[in-house]
C-alpha cells in the first residue's frame, strides 16, 4: 500500500470513529429519554397529582405533597437567587466593568457554578438546619438559591456586556444618570438574554437533589409549611427508587418523567428565545 | 470609568446595592470554607490531616474514621469515567465541527446539550433500574470472559458481576460528562480560523490530518480546560453514582465490587450520623471534596482563560 493510500485510510478511520462517537452519544440520549418516557407515562395517573402518599407498602396514593413542595422550594429559591444574581451581574458588567475586582468575582462565580452541590447542602445544614434544630423548606430554598446566584450572575454579566456601549452613551447624552441608563436602556437591550439565563438557572436547580437531602429533607405528609421539613420530587425519587416496593418505583418513574419534561422544556424554551432574539 | 455626569444619590445607592450583591459570591466561598473547617474541627483534632487522608478505617461503631476509602472510590470512578468520556466527547466534537453536513450540525449540538441538561438523579435512577441489570447480565460477564482473561488487567474484573459496583457507576458518570466535555471541545474547535485550516487543505492534507495537526493543537488549551472542568464535575457528582455504588467503604482492586465515594457517603450517612465525631468526620469529607474540586476548577478556569486570551489575539 502506498503512502497516499495509507493516509487516506487513516483519515477515513478517524472520521468513522468520530461519527461512531456521535452516534454513541445520541444513543444514550435516546435510550435514557425513551426509558423515562415509557416507564413514566405508564405511571402517570390523576391520583399521582391529587393524592398524598399512602402508608409505606400500601399501593395507591400519589405525590401531591412532593409536587407542591418542589414548586414552593423552587419558587422561593428563584425569588432569592434571581434578584441577587442580576444585581451582582449588573455590578460586574457596569459599575465595575474592566476592573480587577470584577474579574476576580467573575472567575470565582464561574468556579462556584461547578462546586459540588452536596457540599452546599452540608454548608446550609451547618448554618441553618442545626442552629434551628430541625430540617426546613427555607433551608432547602436557600441551598438552591446559593446554586442559582453564580449562574444568573455570570449570564447577566455576559448579556449586559453584549449591549453596545454606544447605546449607553446615547442615554448619557440625554443627561440620564447611570442607574436610569442601566434600568431603562441596558436591561431592555439585554432582556431576552437575562430571561434565558433565568430559565436555564431554574432548569438547573429544579433537578437538584443532593443539596435538598440535608436541608428540606423529606416529608411523607402534605406540608406547605416552609418552617418544617418539606417533601420534594427529587428527594422522593431517591427514597422511592431505593425502596423495596414496586408501587414506589412506578411513582419514582412518573416523578422523573415530570422533572425531565420540566427541565427539558425550560432548556429548549431558553434556546428558542435566545435564538429568536440574537439570531 | 463611564460616569461622566455629577453623581446622583440614587445612582450611588444603586451602585452600592449591586456591589453588595456581587460580593455574595466571595462571601459564600469564604463562608463555605470557614463553616466546613469549623464543623470538622473536632475530627481534624482527633485524626489530624495525614492520618485522616490515609486511614482506610471508616467505622462508626468504633468511632474511627479515615477518608482513604472514599477518596479512592472518588478517584477510581472519576478516572474511569474520564477514560471513557474524553475520546467519545472529542469524537463528537470532531463530528459536529468537521464531518456533519450543515443541516445536522445544530440539531446534534442541541441534542448533546439536552443530554447535559437532564438532572443527575434521572441518570442515577435510570442506572439503577435499567443499566445495572444490563451490565450484570451482559456487559460485565462478557468483559470478564475477554479482557478479564488477560494477565494484569484480569484483577480488575474479578468477582461476581452484580451491576451495583464501581464499573457501572463509572459508566453512568461518563455518560453524564460526555455532553459537557463535548460542548466545550466543540466551542474550542470552532475557534480555529478557517484560513489556517484551508491552508492545510491546500497543501494536500487529509481531513484527519487537518484535525490532528491544525485544529487540535490550536484548540488544546480550551480542550484541556474542558477536560479539567469535567473532572471537577465528576468528582462532585452525587446522585448519578449514589444509586449504583453500594456505599461500601473498602479499597478494592476489582471494578465489580461495591465501593464508596465522598459524595455517596455524604448522601447516605449525613442524616444518620449519631455521634458528634461521626458528623464532624462527614463535614471533614465535605471539606476535602470542596478543596479538591475548588483547586481543579481553578486550574480548569486558568486553562480556559489562557485559551481565551490566545484566541482573542
Amino acid at each position: 500500500m502506498n503512502h497516499e493510500k495509507k493516509r487516506k485510510l487513516e483519515s477515513l478511520m478517524a472520521l468513522a470513529f468520530s461519527t461512531l462517537a456521535a452516534v454513541f452519544g445520541l444513543f444514550w440520549l435516546v435510550f435514557i429519554l425513551s426509558d423515562v418516557l415509557i416507564h413514566g407515562i405508564g405511571a402517570l395517573t390523576p391520583s399521582l397529582f391529587l393524592n398524598d402518599p399512602s402508608p409505606a407498602g400500601v399501593p395507591g396514593g400519589g405525590l401531591r405533597n412532593a409536587f407542591v413542595g418542589q414548586l414552593l422550594i423552587t419558587f422561593i429559591a428563584t425569588m432569592i437567587g434571581i434578584p441577587i444574581g442580576i444585581l451582582g451581574g449588573t455590578f460586574l458588567a457596569e459599575y465595575a466593568r474592566g476592573t480587577k475586582i470584577a474579574r476576580v468575582i467573575s472567575i470565582l462565580a464561574d468556579i462556584m457554578v461547578s462546586v459540588p452541590s452536596i457540599v452546599i447542602g452540608t454548608f446550609i445544614y451547618a448554618i441553618m438546619v442545626r442552629p434551628w434544630g430541625h430540617f426546613s423548606g427555607w433551608a432547602g430554598a436557600v441551598a438552591l438559591a446559593v446554586i442559582m446566584i453564580p449562574v444568573v450572575m455570570r449570564t447577566t454579566e455576559d448579556m449586559l456586556s453584549l449591549v453596545p456601549w454606544t447605546m449607553r452613551e446615547a442615554a448619557f447624552a440625554l443627561g440620564a444618570p447611570y442607574y436610569k441608563v442601566i434600568v431603562q436602556v441596558v436591561y431592555r437591550g439585554a432582556a431576552a438574554g437575562i430571561f434565558t439565563g433565568i430559565l436555564l438557572s431554574i432548569a438547573r436547580v429544579a433537578g437538584e437533589t443532593a443539596p435538598l437531602l440535608f436541608t428540606s429533607f423529606n416529608n411523607a405528609y402534605y406540608s406547605a409549611n416552609m418552617k418544617g421539613p418539606v417533601s420534594s420530587l427529587t428527594v422522593t425519587i431517591f427514597q422511592y427508587a431505593m425502596g423495596p416496593y414496586d408501587d414506589w418505583h412506578a411513582q419514582a418513574w412518573a416523578a422523573s418523567f415530570m422533572i425531565t419534561l420540566f427541565v427539558l422544556v425550560l432548556t429548549i424554551l431558553g434556546r428558542i428565545f435566545i435564538k429568536w432574539r440574537y439570531q | 470609568m463611564p460616569i461622566i455626569q455629577k453623581r446622583d444619590p440614587a445612582d450611588f445607592i444603586f451602585s452600592v446595592v449591586t456591589a453588595i450583591a456581587s460580593l455574595t459570591v466571595i462571601v459564600l466561598i469564604i463562608g463555605i470554607f470557614t463553616v466546613l473547617v469549623r464543623e470538622s474541627s473536632l475530627s481534624i483534632r482527633t485524626f489530624g490531616v495525614i492520618k485522616f487522608l490515609t486511614s482506610t478505617d471508616w467505622n462508626p461503631v468504633t468511632n474511627s474514621f479515615g477518608a482513604a476509602t472514599t477518596i479512592y472510590g472518588t478517584f477510581v470512578t472519576t478516572f474511569l469515567a474520564l477514560l471513557i468520556a474524553i475520546p467519545v466527547a472529542i469524537g463528537i466534537a470532531i463530528f459536529v465541527t468537521e464531518i456533519a453536513p450543515n443541516f445536522l450540525k445544530s440539531p446534534i449540538g442541541i441534542a448533546i446539550e439536552l443530554l447535559a441538561a437532564i438532572p443527575s438523579i434521572i441518570y442515577g435512577m435510570w442506572g439503577l433500574f435499567t443499566l445495572a441489570p444490563l451490565m450484570a447480565k451482559y456487559v460485565e460477564p462478557a468483559l470478564q470472559k475477554s479482557i478479564g482473561k488477560l494477565p494484569l488487567l484480569g484483577i480488575l474484573f474479578q468477582g461476581t458481576p452484580m451491576g451495583i459496583d464501581l464499573f457501572t457507576a463509572s459508566v453512568i458518570l461518563s455518560i453524564m460528562i460526555i455532553p459537557f466535555t463535548a460542548s466545550i471541545s466543540r466551542d474550542s474547535f470552532n475557534l480555529t480560523p478557517s484560513v489556517v485550516k484551508e491552508s492545510a487543505y491546500a497543501i494536500g492534507a487529509t481531513q484527519w490530518e487537518v484535525v490532528k495537526n491544525v485544529v487540535l493543537p490550536y484548540s488544546k488549551l480550551g480542550v484541556f480546560g474542558g477536560i479539567a472542568l469535567s473532572l471537577g464535575r465528576a468528582l462532585g457528582e452525587t446522585m448519578a453514582v449514589a444509586f449504583v455504588l453500594g456505599n461500601n467503604h473498602q479499597i478494592t482492586t476489582s471494578l465489580y465490587d461495591a465501593a464508596a465515594t465522598i459524595t455517596v457517603s455524604l448522601a447516605n450517612e449525613f442524616t444518620e450520623a449519631d455521634t458528634d465525631l461521626y458528623l464532624s468526620s462527614l463535614f471533614y469529607l465535605a471539606l476535602v471534596l470542596f478543596v479538591m474540586s475548588f483547586i481543579i476548577l481553578a486550574i480548569a478556569k486558568f486553562f480556559l482563560l489562557k485559551a481565551e486570551k490566545r484566541y482573542s489575539r
